[in-house]
């Protein structure tokens, strides 16, 4: 089996406690499957993430992040999701300027209703991942990425 | 204790600019009274040492010592290291020994593409298209260059660090009272600050310390500051669409570049309790941004063309990401 075939990407998911909780919830009493893959975190509201949970998470090894919310609109906090958007949008231009992919941050809006829909979409993103391969960025991070300096032989110098 | 019975002060630079080293100078007369209470035991900038008189003292026999600049290659670890065995109290002195600082951004590029651009760009006359090499034979014997690393760390990545000093430089009167605080110390006058503190700053941000009129902000476009005809003198330079690193930059430097119309830049790196600085201000600008269409949200964001230059400049070595990777498109080396 090639590389691809065997690599299982981890995905970090934070999901609101009042849409896409529920619907991963759903999933599960509907027995909807979909791919082991994602590690769901609960939030409040998906405008309680901090940018910095989802650098940690690509710090610490993960290859994606699933970011879920209520749809625009219909926030329980008013307009949270809203913010999240702009944070989301700013944060994809960060990891492309540090060199990641963006398409390994996604955003999905799912009410509570929706469990086939986020199972659907968790789905897709796995297989996204997989595609992509995986990120490892610690290795980048401890320098051992880039790769060391060939020394090249010295050339003769006339003193 | 040296010959005299003062205390030893050392004060080291690794990759870094010289800028630390003229602050410390510029404290004025205070720098009188560093020699009245010290024996300057190690400063290569200042006065001639050799490493071996440093390998040469006991352990713990420097009470004091500054380091500054990051850790890019193997000479400045060793002396990390060796510094970190002789001193009582190490500081991670100025932003590149706390956070990486501008030398950090090089852990954007691939060493092959650093070398490239330092040894082989039309800004540098190297005809033969030399190289530095790690080993070299000469008649006299091989000689040995410090091997360099992939990329650049702080200091508190390599050794344990006692108190950061941040600021690029650090303000002269942050380390004048920083210096006073120390004697202080000496005469039994006052207790230093728990172990792992941030000195010389303050606990807040920029922004409580800026003079300007904050009112709630709502930003349709996001403009560099070259490009404003006017600047209102009395208005907070985020709500003017400047992108202002204010709201996550520790303060300590009194709020110098808004107070003269420049917005700040970071180099005071993150207030207290910020893990990821960067991240904070994505936080800090997003959430003031005025829409809730995508397609317009992208058509403001475009007003900030580097973000990783934005949000990163002085700390990204010392960031969550610590560096970048090839880019997956255009210039990757991969």
């Amino acid at each position: 089996m090639s590389e691809q075939e065997t690599f299982e990407p981890v995905i970090i998911g934070f999901t609101c406690n009042w849409c896409s909780y529920r619907a991963a919830d759903m999933a599960g009493t509907a027995r909807i499957k979909y791919p082991p893959n994602v590690r769901l975190i609960r939030l409040m509201c998906s405008g309680r993430l901090d940018p910095t949970f989802v650098l940690k998470a690509f710090s610490g090894g993960a290859d994606g992040v699933l970011i879920t919310g209520c749809h625009p609109g219909e926030c329980h906090y008013i307009e949270q999701n809203y913010k999240m958007l702009r944070r989301y949008l700013l944060l994809k231009r960060v990891l492309g300027g540090m060199g990641i992919e963006p398409d390994r941050l996604k955003l999905v809006w799912a009410s509570a209703a929706e469990g086939v829909r986020l199972a659907n979409e968790i789905t897709k993103l796995v297989e996204e991942i997989r595609a992509l391969g995986p990120l490892n960025w610690p290795q980048w991070q401890m320098g051992n990425g880039h790769h060391a300096m060939e020394v090249s032989q010295p050339e003769e110098v006339t003193a | 204790m040296s010959t005299n019975g003062k205390p030893k002060f050392a004060m080291y630079w690794a990759a870094s600019c010289g800028g630390c080293e003229i602050a410390v100078l510029n404290i004025g007369e205070k720098i009188l009274d560093v020699d009245a209470n010290f024996d300057v035991a190690f400063w290569p900038v200042a006065m001639d040492a050799k490493y071996k008189d440093v390998e040469a003292m006991p352990d713990k026999s420097i009470l004091l010592t500054l380091f500054n600049g990051g850790i890019r290659n193997k000479e400045n670890e060793e002396i990390a290291h060796l510094l970190r065995h002789k001193s009582q109290i190490l500081v991670a002195f100025g932003s590149c020994a706390s956070e990486g600082c501008i030398p950090g951004l090089a852990n954007l590029s691939s060493t092959q593409d650093i070398y490239k651009t330092v040894y082989h760009t039309v800004s540098t006359e190297n005809p033969a298209n030399f190289e530095p090499q790690y080993e070299y034979e000469m008649p006299e014997g091989i000689l040995y260059t410090p091997e360099f690393y992939p990329v650049l760390k702080t200091l508190d990545q390599v050794v344990p660090v006692d108190y950061y000093m941040p600021g690029c430089p650090p303000e002269s009167h942050q380390i004048a009272a920083v210096v006073e605080l120390v004697i202080k110390v000496l005469h039994g006058e006052a207790t230093l600050p728990p172990a792992g503190a941030t000195i010389g700053a303050g606990v807040s941000t920029v922004c409580d310390d800026c003079p300007r009129q904050r009112n709630v902000k709502t930003i349709k476009e996001f403009v560099r500051i070259q490009e404003v005809n006017s600047i209102d003198p009395e208005l907070c330079l985020l709500e003017q669409g400047i992108p202002c690193n204010g709201p996550a930059t520790r303060n300590g430097c009194g709020a110098l570049c808004p107070t003269a119309s420049a917005q700040c830049i970071g180099c005071y790196g993150p207030a207290e309790g910020v893990l990821d600085y960067g991240s904070r201000l994505v936080t800090a600008f997003a959430s003031v941004i005025d829409s809730n269409d995508p397609d317009e949200i992208n058509r403001i964001l475009d007003g900030i063309p580097d973000p990783v230059g934005q949000f990163y400049r002085f700390n990204l070595a010392g960031s969550l990401m610590r560096a970048g990777k090839p880019a997956w498109q255009g210039n990757g080396s991969h």
